[in-house]
């Protein structure tokens, strides 16, 4: 029984209230870093830790803050796990450091972070906590990957670098800023659309 | 020489790196208060104050505390707290002098502090202008004149964008893409118009 609630947890993440369709948070990553495949996952993951991590801290320090400067203590609960990350990324994967850049930092200011901080972790366990900052970052990462996916196979006809078409004429307005927005609003409309559906 | 570098940021920022349809910093309050004219010039505005002062706030807490003590990789953790506390401050200060002005910048004051816009610009002087070992004044000028530029193509964007969203209330949009959806579409269009600024040659 204990086990279906947290699954319960973890699952919400990823289609009833998935971060990015549904709650619609976290865009600015979302978009700039979709490039790729291989960007979109590298930043789903790093999204992903910062998550879990800020989550377990805040809900194990959430009787002990209070409630007035909770906000700031948030943020440097989040702010050093990103740090974390930043060096991390710089040690080991510095070409996605290149790729990912400025955004690497701004993790920190993510949405999906912050409201999950304020809406689940502090007031729940540690261990729901757990598994909500999981569901979350794979929602998030799911949700990332279906517009790099998207974008890379039309914009440059290809998958994680790989040419899957050899007679397609990619159309590169999908790889630019415009191709991501568009992107964007058709995924939205279609998570809409499939709500609408369901009721 | 120098008149023309000040031009060139001017013109990249405003119109070529759009914060918003180019580098898609600060979705969400362009999303959120693009709804009427009016809050989103009041946003704008904030955006551009905000922004400008805490570039120059955080320029000189990078030079002056993070340098020389050799932990420059606490950049992150500074920054947001440097902006965050002075959001507050400005809040406090706004509330106590001007009440009016309050009522109209006052919402959306804490809102700043999430906005990925502004940690974003002050980054990105620090990655741009110190890299390039410019002369320190220098850089702080042109720190100075990113944030300023930024902060008004953000300001541009988000009302263009609200503009267009007014009358876009009387348009009968299919029901999947009301709201975000079709704002998404109209963004998207709008990237595409400013993408021709990519032409400019210097």
């Amino acid at each position: 029984m204990k086990l279906y609630a947290l699954f319960k947890e973890f699952s919400k993440g990823i289609f009833k209230e998935n971060p990015i369709f549904v709650i619609v948070l976290g865009l600015c990553p979302a978009l700039a870093v979709s490039t790729s495949l291989e960007n979109a996952l590298g930043m789903g993951v790093a999204a992903t830790f910062v998550l879990v991590f800020s989550n377990l801290i805040i809900s194990a320090i959430r009787k002990k803050v209070p409630n007035k400067i909770r906000i700031p203590c948030f943020i440097v609960v989040i702010a050093s796990f990103v740090t974390i990350v930043e060096l991390l990324i710089a040690a080991y994967v510095p070409l996605l450091q290149k790729q990912l850049g400025i955004f690497i930092p701004l993790i920190v200011v993510n949405c999906i972070i912050m409201g999950r901080a304020e809406a689940f972790a502090s007031r729940n366990k540690v261990l729901p906590s757990i598994f909500d900052g999981l569901g979350m970052g794979a929602g998030f990462t799911l949700a990332l990957s279906l517009v790099a996916l998207i974008r890379e196979v039309l914009g440059s006809g290809k998958i994680f670098g790989h040419l899957i078409f050899k007679e397609f004429n990619p159309a590169s307005i999908m790889v630019l800023p415009p191709g991501a927005l568009l992107t964007m609003g058709v995924l939205i409309a279609v998570a809409n659309l499939i709500k609408q559906k369901r009721k | 020489m120098e008149l023309k570098l000040f031009l060139m940021i001017l013109i990249s920022m405003v119109f070529i790196n759009n914060f918003i349809l180019s580098k898609f910093l600060g979705l969400c309050p362009f999303l959120g208060v693009s709804r009427n004219i009016k809050p989103a010039m009041s946003m704008g505005l904030a955006v551009i104050f905000v922004m400008t002062l805490s570039s120059i706030i955080t320029w000189l807490v990078y030079r002056f505390i993070l340098i020389p003590f050799n932990i420059t990789f606490l950049r992150t953790i500074t920054f947001i707290l440097v902006i965050a506390s002075f959001v507050q401050f400005v809040e406090m200060v706004v509330l106590k002098k001007s009440p009016a002005l309050y009522r109209t910048l006052g919402i959306y004051l804490p809102l700043i502090t999430t906005n990925c816009a502004v940690l974003g610009v002050t980054v990105l002087n620090i990655d741009s202008f110190f890299v390039q070992k410019a002369a320190l004044h220098f850089s702080f000028l042109l720190s100075l004149a990113q944030a300023f530029f930024a902060g008004i193509g953000f300001t541009l964007a988000l009302l263009l964008m609200s503009g267009i969203r007014e009358r876009l209330e009387l348009n009968d949009t299919p029901k999947c893409f009301e709201a975000i959806p079709i704002a998404f579409i109209v963004a998207s269009l709008m990237s595409l118009a400013f993408m021709g600024f990519n032409g400019f040659k210097f």
